[in-house]
């Protein structure tokens, strides 16, 4: 395996802030949540590193567990729309037919959608929460995966080792779990670490607007919406969020480019 | 060519009504009555009663579903619950704002990106490329809306060069108005280069390896005639289909950038509407956001043999 700069770089922004993230739910240095009044819109000093908000919050604290909650719903969210699409990409691009056609057209209505238009009205109907978005997030996105495993599917089920497989007598599901699953994983590995980041990026405006994980729990989105009214007063409020996203995303790319140049040799971009 | 025009064109209808019943169908498994909604608790039984009746929700699910797109297709997508304005005319009045900034700046991300993203191509590997690659990709990752509140921060805050609140429409006064959209149309341009460099430059990359560039290049053409002449509108193809899928995409997000910088577009409609749980305005919105994607695709498919004619061959 040759490793190349994209994916260590990308590879150690998204670690370090996954061990972030997993630091904050043991620990952070303040309460995240605790209100203290005396201590507002605190410049970034040696006691709160990245200063304070409106409601003498520590940013660092609340920044920590934003990244928790943001990786959390990154990595739920991607896992359940690899598994939803991947089961139907599956189910579609192996049996084909009727099943087929009824498939792709109902993830072509899907796709018809920008993916954030999807999740906003279904969060109008269950409501903004946790859940809620990984939900929405998953059902948005699932459509793309379902899309290219379908194509993979469609190519791999004519190659010989498929044939073969048949010939030998093995079950239609054998052969997909034993020879078409396998031959996905280096697509699916790319797909989803692109996901991950289009889910950082979404679950983070759906929380700027307000539709995400309900305040006071902090998420990177929530507390850029509350740092808007005071820029002037306070501006670290706006900077470190936006940093973290931006880094997290980066990471996401990077790392994605990386996978992809590992992977797909044949692949010149 | 016709053939291909109007096979396409058909293929979008029952896209559309597909959307439109998945629209439908997602806003009535809404938990509550609609009814109980516009009347608040306090009201009567039989008041509930002859309001469904009106409103028609008493009827099996498939005629609500008929008569509700029998009224869409000539207009009528029914009244706000907030405000007891029809919902069409309130969703075009805010898209007209919207519209404005999205199309300025995917054309001005265009004219940007597509000669940043051949030139890197051209010079594959080289000093120019990596730095358009690292650029294309730091934009690629900066989230719109913080991008957005950085650029308030630095030019209406700091600066005091734009303004920070409000919008004042083109038809009051037009100097006035470019003021407020400065800063929004800036903030997407610069995000959407990211996305169109990176596109240009991977499709420029594989045409450049044809070898009828090698011929071009072989009967002696300069090489700025064979970029723009040969290969420019067969690397444009690409880049063209992605500019849907981006004016799709903005169309669906534009509500953070409103929000950023308090314009009254369609994005900020819908997300008012959610939080309203005005379901006739959401259900507006988004139908008309997704026709709109799927007519902008439609035509982007129907202008790519222009630049491509193999794909209308078949």
């Amino acid at each position: 395996m040759v490793f190349n700069a994209n994916m260590m770089i990308g590879g150690g922004l998204v670690g370090t802030i996954s061990g972030v993230a997993a630091l904050a739910t043991v620990w952070t240095p303040f309460s995240p949540t605790r209100v203290s009044l005396s201590s507002r819109f605190q410049a970034p000093s040696s006691l709160h590193w990245l200063g304070t908000d409106e409601f003498g919050r520590d940013v660092l604290s609340r920044l920590m567990v934003g990244a928790e909650t943001s990786i959390g719903v990154a990595l739920t969210t991607t896992v359940v729309a690899l598994v939803l699409g991947m089961a139907i990409g599956l189910t579609a691009g192996y049996l084909r037919g009727w099943v087929d056609r009824v498939l792709m057209s109902l993830n072509d209505t899907l796709l018809a959608f920008p993916g954030i238009l999807f999740a906003m009205g279904l969060l109008a109907v269950i409501g903004p929460s946790k859940w809620g978005i990984v939900l929405a997030l998953g059902l948005a996105y699932a459509p793309t995966v379902a899309r290219v495993v379908r194509g993979s599917v469609l190519s791999l089920r004519e190659r010989e080792f498929i044939e073969a497989s048949r010939a030998l007598g093995n079950g239609a599901f054998y052969t997909l779990i034993r020879h078409i699953v396998p031959n996905t994983v280096s697509p699916m590995i790319v797909l989803a670490t692109s996901l991950f980041g289009l889910v950082i990026l979404s679950e983070s405006a759906l929380s700027f607007l307000g539709l995400g994980v309900p305040p006071p729990a902090p998420t990177w989105g929530n507390m850029l919406a509350s740092a808007r009214p005071h820029l002037e007063r306070a501006p670290w409020l706006a900077i470190a969020p936006g940093t973290m996203i931006a880094l997290c995303l980066l990471g996401a790319n990077l790392l994605g480019d990386g996978l992809r140049d590992l992977l797909d040799p044949r692949s010149t971009r | 060519m016709f053939g291909y025009a109007l096979r396409r064109t058909l293929s979008a209808i029952p896209t559309l009504v597909l959307v439109a019943i998945s629209v439908f169908v997602l806003l009535r498994v809404v938990p509550g009555d609609p009814a109980l909604l516009i009347l608040g608790d306090a009201a009567s039984a039989e008041s509930l009663a002859s309001l469904r009746r009106s409103m028609g929700l008493d009827l099996p699910l498939w005629q609500q579903f008929s008569h509700w797109i029998a009224r869409v297709l000539v207009g009528d997508f029914g009244t706000a619950i907030t405000n007891g304005q029809p919902v069409l005319p309130l969703i075009i009045d805010r898209f007209s704002v919207t519209a404005v900034i999205v199309l300025l700046s995917v054309l001005l991300a265009s004219l940007v990106a597509v000669p940043l993203g051949m030139v890197a191509a051209w010079r594959q590997n080289s000093a120019t490329d990596l730095a358009v690659i690292a650029g294309s990709t730091l934009l690629l990752s900066v989230p719109s809306f913080w991008l957005g509140l950085m650029l308030l921060m630095l030019f209406g805050v700091w600066l005091q060069w734009l303004p920070v609140v409000g919008y004042v429409g083109f038809g009051e006064n037009a100097a006035i108005a470019l003021t407020f959209i400065i800063m929004p149309v800036v903030t997407l341009t610069l995000i959407e280069i990211g996305q169109l460099t990176r596109m240009a430059r991977a499709a420029t990359i594989d045409v450049l390896r044809l070898d009828y560039v090698a011929h071009a290049r072989a009967k002696g053409l300069s090489e700025g005639v064979v970029l723009f002449r040969h290969v420019l509108p067969n690397a444009f193809a690409p880049t063209l289909s992605l500019i849907g899928v981006i004016l799709g995409n903005l169309l669906g997000g534009i509500a953070v950038i409103e929000t950023v910088f308090t314009l009254p577009g369609l994005g900020r409609l819908l997300v008012d509407a959610i939080f309203q749980r005005d379901y006739p305005v959401v259900q507006g919105c988004m139908l008309f956001i997704a026709a709109i994607y799927i007519v902008v695709n439609l035509l982007i498919d129907l202008a790519y043999p222009w630049f491509d004619p193999r794909v209308a061959v078949e």
